[in-house]
């Protein structure tokens, strides 16, 4: 069992909730924020369009451009990029053969789950060393975020 | 000098730094220098057959190197050069 962890803040969790819940039956994506001062902690999720061409209940893809102006955005306010939200619609949040192939080291995949347009679950995995498959991050909601007016 | 930058991934593989400046005149040059000095990066960054990775894109300013001269496309004292991964998935 693993000891990996990933702690997401409720306004970033609500955001990708609500983002997987709007683009039903599609696959929403966009980009995460946050720190790692106290272990990987996500503070800011900013949805991007899923620029796949074809059918985008299956497949989501994030155009070069938007991956560039998330890299500024994240050296402008002093945030660390540290991964990847998408939805999995009527399907479980396990990542799929399709989001190993092309996943990199370091980030976290963040994959929720959403069943006939209510969310259902949400997981987090990152890539293993050997790139050979990814580890599930115990997913850690904190509720107790100070929130600015 | 051309800067290139470095995606958050991979800057575990060049000490966490974000940028590297290189003496690069062409794109494969400058990813060759990139790579000669981070050596951890060739596995991330380029195939069995030395050649950049289809899921790794390579932006000059705003254009994709593959709709200039790839790695033979031109470098400039002041360009900024991007090494984009993929984002990409689904269920």
């Amino acid at each position: 069992m693993n000891t990996y962890k990933i702690s997401i803040e409720e306004a970033p969790l609500n955001v990708i909730y609500r983002h997987g819940e709007k683009a039903f039956p599609y696959e929403c994506c966009g980009f995460l924020y946050g720190d790692e001062q106290n272990g990987r902690r996500i503070t800011l999720a900013k949805p991007v369009a899923n620029s796949k061409e074809g059918d985008q209940r299956r497949r989501f893809e994030i155009s070069p451009v938007e991956y560039m102006k998330a890299e500024n955005y994240a050296l402008e306010n002093n945030l660390s990029l540290l991964g990847v939200y998408h939805s999995h619609p009527n399907h479980p949040a396990i990542a799929s053969q399709h989001d190993l192939s092309v996943a990199m080291p370091y980030f976290s995949y963040v994959i929720v789950s959403v069943m006939d347009g209510k969310v259902a679950d949400i997981k987090s995995w990152q890539l293993k060393e050997d790139k050979q498959e990814f580890y599930e991050e115990r997913v850690k909601i904190e509720t107790d975020t100070f929130s600015p007016v | 000098m051309a800067k290139i930058i470095i995606p958050t991934p991979l800057r575990k593989f060049t000490g966490n730094t974000a940028t590297f400046e290189t003496k690069g005149q062409t794109i494969g040059e400058a990813i060759q220098e990139l790579i000669d000095n981070h050596q951890a990066l060739s596995k991330h960054l380029l195939d069995d057959n030395n050649k950049l990775r289809s899921f790794i894109k390579v932006y000059l300013g705003e254009e994709d190197i593959n709709s200039l001269q790839k790695e033979a496309t031109s470098v400039a004292e002041n360009a900024v050069i991007s090494i984009v991964p993929a984002i990409a998935g689904g269920c």
